[in-house]
């Protein structure tokens, strides 16, 4: 291979190259060439890109509600039920039971998917991937290893129920016999 | 008469006959890849794959299912991996003929034609781009992309479902502790398709299809691949419908659908069922006897398997190389294991300590 190199292209004509004056292009006029065209699109692409970064500037705050909230009278909850009110906004729920009432987040304890809870089965059940709890957030069936979790939950000085997301009760712990973790009423 | 068959078909689909039914059909087709190549067994088959799926377009429900956008490509590739893995098979079968008679293999005879990439390859190349670039411009437009509004946390669809390519990953997580099957597992698929041709150092079958030189890796392979993942997303695909409950192709995804899925964890079948007594407060003496399966498992199966069914391999490739595979393949049969485990026994967790968030 090596000793049949390529040939190289025939020489230019042996007459002296005559040097040709630069073409002097005027910095004003410069912009109104294709290539200032080209440049400055291409400088004004890049800022436009970069201007993202002034994103970056700015804290990345995720305003959430205050998780202490007022969840009302116990009156308005209705014995034997799971009250879906609060799932939208607080991801809780409130179970009402005749001696009292407990907060459970709607955080499946698998993956994190918002389980439904499905009155006629009774039960709270995953759709991501058929975790099954019952109302007393004790899982049964599919992977969950764990419980649903409770919130404190306690009766203020007016007599409104108050939740308090800030602290948390796992069944797992034990932690399901501490005072906050129940309201009796 | 096509409600009867129906009626039939959704009545003994569940995953358990899905999965030894599919089992079957692959230990068939391994262990008989020269019949089941041949061109009338192939025609067959091909042709009640065929049927099956055309009488299953007459279906309102299953042609919502198979024509949904997201799912168009899981069906393409049905189609598509079928066939080059019959088309792969029935190569490796004629090669390792030939070379049973003495003959060099298929590729070989061909090979010795050479022609220039530039332009032959490169045109057929250029070719290919542009049928794909049009197919994929028409394929935009005429379905739609999935897009729904802005995720809402405290709302989870009802199914929920993982993008096709990780639906094999989202059947597994219902057997598996989050950690296992969404971490720990595809880190070793990974490793383990990068581990495999150091695994395996043998040149001699290299640049030609073949499949008698190395049956038993060819197996564990396939058997990964098609049953373990390729089957699994179908599952996840088609017959998982709302709460993840399992629907039979022609049933329709009734939101309210009971299926008893009581669970219950080794520890609880051991202590309360057998022994009839409470479970030990203590967490280690609780799961004691899972942890010990689980060690079990990983110590005893490989010693036992380099002295019988793989001691070519063992021989052949060493302690090391040997270990790795092993642990490979344990890692792999786990997953069918712990299905059928859940599917037989009703069992959660082998070993389930919630105190610390370690199950297995």
């Amino acid at each position: 291979m090596s000793e049949e190199q390529p040939k190289p292209p025939s020489s230019p004509p042996a007459s002296a190259p005559k040097t040709q004056p630069p073409v002097s292009v005027a910095r004003r006029h410069f912009l109104f060439t294709w290539l200032g065209f080209a440049w400055t699109g291409f400088a004004a692409a890049t800022l436009a890109a970069l201007s993202t970064c002034l994103r970056f500037m700015f804290p990345n705050v995720l305003f959430e509600p205050n998780p202490i909230f007022n969840a009302g009278k116990p009156d308005d909850y209705d014995i034997g039920k799971v009250d879906l009110r609060w799932k939208e906004k607080y991801a809780v729920w409130l179970v009402r039971e005749p001696e009292g009432m407990y907060a459970l987040s709607t955080v499946c304890t698998h993956l994190g998917c918002t389980p439904s809870w499905m009155e006629s089965e009774q039960k709270f059940k995953c759709p991501c991937h058929g975790s099954g709890f019952y109302a007393s957030g004790i899982n049964f069936e599919g992977p969950a290893p764990r419980p649903l979790e409770r919130y404190a939950i306690r009766l203020g000085e007016d007599g409104n129920i108050i939740v308090d997301k800030s602290r948390k009760f796992q069944q797992e712990k034990g932690e399901w016999n501490q005072p906050d973790s129940f309201l009796y009423l | 008469m096509g409600e009867a068959i129906k009626a039939a078909i959704d009545a003994f689909a569940s995953p358990v006959s899905i999965f030894v039914g599919s089992i079957l059909v692959f230990a068939v087709f391994m262990t008989f890849p020269k019949q089941c190549t041949t061109r009338w067994v192939s025609a067959v088959f091909a042709v009640l794959f065929l049927a099956f799926f055309a009488f299953g377009l007459t279906d309102e429900h299953f042609r919502g299912i198979v024509t949904k956008p997201d799912n168009v490509p899981i069906v393409a590739m049905l189609f598509i991996f079928g066939y080059f893995t019959w088309f792969a098979m029935k190569k490796a079968v004629d090669n390792d003929e030939r070379i049973a008679k003495g003959e060099p293999p298929w590729e070989k005879t061909e090979a010795d034609e050479k022609v220039m990439v530039f332009p032959y390859l490169i045109y057929i190349e250029f070719v290919v781009a542009l049928f794909c670039s049009i197919g994929l411009v028409l394929w935009s437009i005429f379905l739609k992309a999935p897009l729904e509004e802005p995720a809402n946390p405290t709302i989870s669809p009802n199914p929920s479902k993982a993008p096709w390519y990780f639906l094999g990953l989202q059947e597994m997580l219902v057997y598996f502790d989050p950690w296992i099957a969404g971490v720990l597992l595809p880190t070793f698929i990974i490793l383990g398709l990068c581990a495999l041709p150091y695994i395996d150092r043998d040149t001699k079958t290299s640049g030609f299809y073949s499949y008698a030189a190395r049956k038993m890796p060819i197996m564990f392979f396939m058997f990964g691949f098609w049953i373990l993942w390729i089957l699994l997303i179908i599952v996840g695909t088609f017959l998982r419908g709302p709460n993840w409950n399992f629907f039979g192709p022609f049933e329709v995804w009734d939101v309210h659908k009971v299926v008893p899925l009581v669970n219950i964890n080794l520890s609880e079948i051991i202590f309360i069922k057998w022994l009839s007594q409470g479970l030990p407060s203590n967490w280690f003496l609780r799961e004691a006897p899972g942890i010990l399966i689980v060690l079990f498992y990983f110590a005893v199966p490989p010693v036992l398997m380099a002295k019988t069914v793989c001691k070519k391999i063992y021989e052949k490739v060493g302690p090391e190389r040997y270990g790795v595979f092993i642990i490979l393949m344990l890692m792999m049969l786990a997953l069918p294991i712990k299905m059928f485990l859940r599917w037989g026994f009703n069992l959660k967790y082998i070993v389930a300590i919630p105190e610390f968030f370690f199950n297995i």
